[in-house]
Order: C-alpha cells, then structure tokens, then sequence
C-alpha cells in the first residue's frame, strides 16, 4: 500500500457550512437540505430576510455566469444578506492577486461566506483552507458543480412524484438517468454521476470516445457507457443533455455536422426513442446543436424548472452555511 | 587532526563490508578501518561513539535543484547543500534550471566557488543546449573541464530528434552522460498529473504513461543508431522514472548491453495518485488538491509504483535520487494547476527508503544504501565518492538504522517546506554526516 498522509493534521481544516463537492454531503445531509428549500421556499418575505439579515456574502466569480451566479446572489438577498461580486475582470485579479490574497482580502471586508466559481479544478479547496470561511462551490474547472447536482435532483424528485419523502439509497431506484455530450469537460456530469448513483439510480453516460473516454467509469460503480445515443435514450427517465465546452477543448476538433446527426436531441429522436423522458439541461443551451429548439421548450422540457429549483436549493445552502441547516 | 569513529556498524556497498568497525580519520581522509576496538589511540584524537549506528558512506543525490543562481527565495546553495547534509547526504548533483541557466563554464564554476557557502560537495550539471532551449549544444569539452560531471536540459527535455542525436554524440566524445527528463512535452499541455481514474474524477488534465516512455524508448533508439553508425558508446540516463512501460523499455535496453542508467525518486515508491484525492473518513474531501503532491513526473497509479519497487529490487534502477524541488509557500499555495511542479526531498530519502524498501520490501540495507552510494557514485563516474576505503575523503553518513520518527517539515535546513512528508513516519534517523572529516550535520 503506498503511504497514507496525515493530512487532516497539517492541512487547515475547511468550515462547517462549506460544499465543496457533493460527496461532501450525506442523504440525510441532502434530505434536511431538501426540506428546508421547501420551507424557505413557503417563507413570507419579511420572515425569509430575517434569514441571514445584515450577513455579508462575497460572490467571486472567476468564469462568466448567469444562472448560477444569478440564483446565488437572489438566494442570498431574498435571505436578507449583502452581497457584493468581484469578477476576473474588473479586479486587482486582472493584476495578479492570487485565489489566497483575494479571499483573505474579502474576509477582511467583512465577507463570512464566499460562492466561488473558478475555471480551475480544486479552486474551492485552496480558497476555503487560505479563509477558513464557508465556501460554496459554484462549479470549479472540469470538476464539480454540487449545487447543479442538487437542483436536477430535486428537480428529478418534483417531477417523479418522489419529493415527498426522505432519501436513502433507494429512492431512485429503477431510474436512469442519461447524460449525454461532453462529459470530458463537463463539472456537472461528474456530480450528478457521483450523486444519483448513491440513490440507486442508475446513471448511463453517452458521447463519442473524445469527449468520454473510459476513466468516466471511475466516477462511481452504478455508472455504465453507452456509445449510441438511441440505445441511451431508449433506456432513459431522464435525459441531461449537455453543451460542448467549446471554452475547454484545447485544440479538440468536433466536427458539428457529425456530432448533430449521432447526438443531437430532437423531435423526431425523443419520440421514438424516449416519448416520456424527462428531459433537462444545466444551461446554457446551444440550440440546433446538442439540442433543438422543439424538444428544449416541449412538454417534457424540465429546463426552466430547473432554474427555479437552483434559485431555492441555493437559498437552502446560503442558510445552512450560516444557521448549519437548521430550519 | 584526527577522528576516531568507535564501534559503528560499517556498511560499505562498494566493497561488501558489513561489521563493526572502528575508522579513523585523519586530515579529512580515511586513514585506517580496523575491526572495533583494535586501533590504538593516540592523544588529542576526537573520539565520536558509533555504537548502534550504521556508518555509511555518505549519500549521493545526482539530482537536486539547489535554486541558485537567481532564484534565492526558494533555495540557496548554503541552505540546499545544509538540508542535504541532514539527510545524509555528502555529495549533490545540481541541475541548470537556476536563472540565469546553467549553460557555461562562469556559472558552473560560480556554483562550486567557496563563497556558496556549500556544507556538502555540489557538484554541477549544466543545460545540455544553450538556456535548455533544445536548439544550439552548449560546450560540454569546456563544461567539463570546469567540473560538470553530466548534461541535462531537465525540465525541458530535449525533444528534436536530431538535437538529441547530437547531444548524445556529443556527449559520449566527452564522456559525459546526458541526463534526460523524459516527457513529452508536445502531449503534457496544461496537464498537472498522471492520466487516468484520479485525473478524470478531480477534472484535470493528466499527462500520459506514453509522454514519458516515448521518449525514452525514442532516446534508446537514439542510442543504439549511434553505438552502430558513429561506433560511440553514449550514455543515457533517465531522471525519475516513474512508469511501469519505461521501466520495461530501459530493462530490455540495459539486457541488450546499452550504456543506461536510470533512477527513481522516492516520492514515486511511497505515493500514488490518489493522494491528490485522498479523503479522509467517509466523504469528507478536505485534503483534496494540496500542491504538494504535485511534481513532474506525477505520482502514477499503484502498479507504477509497484514498478518502481521491482526496479529497485531486481537492480535495473541504479540508483534513488530526490529531484529536491522547493517553492516559496506563496508559490505553491494556489490552485492545483497553477501550482509549479516539485517537492523538497533531502531529508525524507533515507527515511523512505529504509521504511518501504528495507522494511516493506525486504531490501537489505547493503542494497538499499547502494542506491544510496555506490550506485549513483558509479552513474556520474564520481571518483572519491560513494565508498569508505583507506586514502579516500572521509564523506560519511552516521544514523541509526531502527529509530521510527515522525518527519517535521517546520525544523527543515531548506528554505522551503513543500513537501508531503510532514508528520509522515520515517525510518532511520541522520545523527551525523561527515564530509571530509568534518562534521556537516550533527544531532
């Protein structure tokens, strides 16, 4: 066995509060989670300020955003916090300010909790060890994105029926969940690849060799390949589209034609192939390519549901990364 | 000025001696080595007690980065060579990526001046081409002559074939060894660990298997096309190796008489991959991505690392070299990507090397300091090194070969404490090292 460290002693520990990658929560973790989404959710206004009134709440956005970043900075002030974005652009970053400078910089104003989003893999970690403060995860590089992992899954339960109860390893259990497109890049297949499996379903990624290759596998034991996207979507509940990162393929050459004809979601493909499949996407959405304009804004579309449910469960992080989950 | 080290247990390699021995030094040389008690004692010698301690010959690093000229606040000369001298090590092998780089007679002799302040022998190994650049040679017939004792563009390999072809003529007519890092650079864009299951699960690119044993199979090629069409005999040597495929590939070489030699670090048989994910217990990720566990070639996958071990075991490895690397703090303190590559290593080699080849593996501590003396004195032909023998420089190494420690990165010689040792066990203590007689290093 190759040696074990001891890092636990000599790394500075990250604050409770902190989601740094969905593995990081527990199902009963999520579940409380859940259930305080739906109470915040039902909150009058004037109670829901009292949340988190006169918290202050940095946004530090290393990317460019507008679901997550938007969610997140709703989330917060309809919690009664301040919030404030600094932004690669527009910043002493542009000047070579280090991640740890930034954020030590941001405590030092006041900040008590930071939501990063970072093009770089891991970026959450560095900066949550250098602030010891509550840092949320708003995607990091090709890694994660816990939050998105948990708005599609509770997006998944409202639409299943499933939302009323507790999870444990078998709530999703006779669900597959398709992912399909550019899984190599992609922050958001590999959370919800982590996540949904731990529920019992079972999660099938599909795209050409370029974009998945084999380590996908690694991700988690319930999850298979699936070249042909046909035979993917035949087996689908849901199907997640993805877009190609067109940001991250140094030098990678897809050829648009190709890709649309074997893996593009459309009418007559969702028709014959998965009639009552649910159909999401994390956004953006590049239309008439991974999927078309028919199929995003059809009935079994689960796409602006989606972006309700990221606004609700990000409120639920907010609070928990101040109050600890406690409704 | 004479010393006398009392009832040590002498191990020499070179020689096959294992047993106690009293040996004297005398002027900074070994001037006898009697069986224990038998030599006299003159008035006014120092008498150092050895009992329970192994006495080595001092240890040998043919690759460190000591950081200096021009990068000061990571390294110097003083400090490096101070961190040496507490692992145990009496001579280093010093590589040309300082700033300047090392690519001429000024620097090179600029780095063995007095005035460094070097506790141990430094010993330097300038670029192979002009700045490490792959284009234009360096003079390795003048390099020579002002104390290189092997060529090395490390960092930058040398990927142009035909550069590469030259190099190694070159350097066999000046019977030099060209000391090659071997990646392929062209396939490593932007990567900043091993590909596979761990690169894919953290979302960061990963370097290839391929990108470092293309090279060295192509560098054999090199080899062999030379020994047949220029009838030379160039002598390769491959820098951490860290794959099963070119461990294999510099196995099949060796069988078929080529002039290679090749070493391995010890990060590379004491950690894998999954460092850089280890979580603790349960789900908990909080140790993810630390930069010190981040270096070039990556830690590979637990079969490389097994590799690793059995090169080490069955003697295609010649020997163990640290690749010393330190950062500022600030340097490595930034996301994982961003983060230079390389970890300091002087002072943690003996403590893995006893702890996982002695201890885990069975290597005998004849074998295991071999590739810790000998076996690196007999890659870079260092004459005077890598042995105890009458008339030789009394370079010695004194630690106690049980003694399990935790490592303390805080109480480091180096300027910088990037490693991922600290508060790692190690096994066998440094209690004294001896060069030219004289203590260096002394707990």
């Amino acid at each position: 066995m190759p040696l074990r460290t001891a890092k636990p002693k000599t790394v500075n520990t990250i604050a409770a509060g902190s989601l740094l990658s969905i593995n990081d929560l527990s199902l009963d973790e999520i579940s409380s989670l859940f259930s305080l989404a739906t109470q915040l959710e039902a909150m009058p206004h004037v109670k829901r300020v009292k949340r988190l009134d006169g918290h202050k709440i940095a946004l530090l956005f290393y990317e460019s955003s507008t679901r997550t970043r938007t969610s997140f900075e709703l989330a917060a002030k309809s919690l009664g916090a301040m919030t404030t974005l600094v932004s690669d652009k527009s910043s002493s970053i542009e000047k070579g300010e280090s991640l740890h400078d930034t954020g030590v910089t941001l405590r030092a104003l006041g900040a008590e909790a930071i939501i990063l989003r970072s093009n770089l893999s891991g970026a959450p970690w560095v900066l949550a060890r250098s602030t010891q403060l509550p840092v949320l995860n708003a995607g990091d590089g090709m890694h994660e994105h816990p939050s998105q992992a948990l708005l599609d899954l509770r997006t998944m339960l409202v639409r299943l029926g499933l939302a009323k109860k507790a999870l444990n390893e078998k709530t999703l259990r006779g669900v597959t969940i398709t992912i399909t497109g550019d899984i190599l890049h992609s922050r958001v297949a590999r959370s919800n690849a982590m996540l949904l499996p731990r529920l019992g379903a079972r999660v099938v990624l599909c795209g050409p060799e370029a974009l998945l290759p084999e380590q996908a596998l690694a991700l988690s034991p319930g999850v298979t390949i699936e070249r042909d996207f046909n035979r993917a979507l035949s087996q689908a509940t849901v199907a997640m589209m993805l877009r190609i990162q067109r940001e991250r393929l140094v030098g990678m050459e897809i050829d648009a034609a190709q890709y649309i004809d074997c893996y593009q979601l459309n009418t007559e493909r969702l028709a014959a192939f998965a009639p009552k499949a649910l159909v999401m996407h994390p956004g953006p959405m590049v239309r008439g390519m991974e999927i078309d304009s028919a199929v995003a804004d059809g009935p079994q579309s689960a796409v602006q549901e989606q972006v309700h449910h990221g606004l609700v469960v990000r409120m639920a992080l907010l609070d928990r990364a101040f109050n600890g989950g406690r409704a | 000025m004479k010393t006398l080290l009392k009832n040590g247990r002498l191990i020499d390699p070179a020689s096959k001696t294992d047993a106690l021995h009293d040996i004297l030094i005398d002027n900074g040389m070994v001037a006898a080595i009697e069986k224990a008690k038998s030599i006299k004692m003159e008035k006014g010698t120092e008498v150092i007690d050895c009992a329970g301690l192994v006495v080595s010959p001092g240890f040998i690093d043919l690759h460190v980065h000591l950081r200096e000229p021009g990068q000061t606040h990571k390294e110097t000369i003083r400090t490096g060579t101070m961190a040496a001298a507490a692992g145990g090590f009496t001579t280093v092998c010093a590589m040309p990526n300082t700033t300047p780089v090392n690519d001429s007679t000024e620097i090179t002799e600029w780095m063995q001046h007095a005035d460094r302040g070097a506790s141990v022998h430094v010993l330097p190994v300038p670029s192979a081409t002009v700045c490490s650049m792959g284009e234009k040679l360096t003079d390795y017939a003048a390099l020579k002559r002002a104390g290189a004792v092997a060529v090395s563009d490390d960092g930058k390999p040398i990927l142009g074939d035909s550069i590469m072809r030259a190099a190694l003529v070159l350097a066999a007519k000046n019977n030099l060894p060209v000391s090659q890092h071997a990646e392929d650079t062209r396939l490593t864009g932007g990567c900043s660990m091993h590909a596979g299951d761990v690169s894919f699960r953290l979302g960061l690119r990963g370097m290839t298997v391929e990108a470092e044993s293309s090279i060295v199979e192509r560098d054999i090629r090199l080899c062999e096309e030379i020994e047949r069409k220029e009838k030379l005999r160039p002598h390769l040597h491959v820098q951490h190796v860290s794959t099963e495929r070119a461990l294999d590939a510099i196995r099949a070489a060796k069988k078929r008489g080529l002039h290679l030699t090749c070493e391995v670090a010890p990060h590379h048989f004491a950690l894998t991959d999954e460092a850089i994910a280890e979580s603790g217990a349960g789900h908990n990720t909080q140790g993810a991505y630390d930069s010190r566990f981040k270096m070039n070639p990556p830690l590979r996958t637990e079969s490389d690392r097994q590799a690793c071990i059995a090169g080490l075991l069955d003697g295609t490895v010649d020997c163990i070299a640290t690749d010393h690397a330190p950062h500022a703090h600030h340097e490595k303190n930034v996301e994982f990507e961003r983060a230079p590559n390389g970890i300091t290593g002087l002072e943690t080699a003996l403590g893995l090397a006893l702890r996982i080849l002695h201890m885990q593996h069975g290597m005998s501590l004849m074998d295991t300091l071999r590739l810790l003396t000998s076996g690196p004195s007999q890659v870079f032909s260092l004459a005077g090194t890598g042995r105890c023998a009458i008339g030789q420089a009394a370079d010695l190494t004194l630690f106690e070969p049980a003694t399990v420690y935790p490592y303390n990165a805080n109480t480091s010689f180096s300027k910088s404490r990037n490693t991922p040792f600290h508060d790692i066990a190690m096994q066998g203590r440094i209690r004294r090292t001896l060069v030219r007689g004289k203590s260096v290093f002394n707990m």
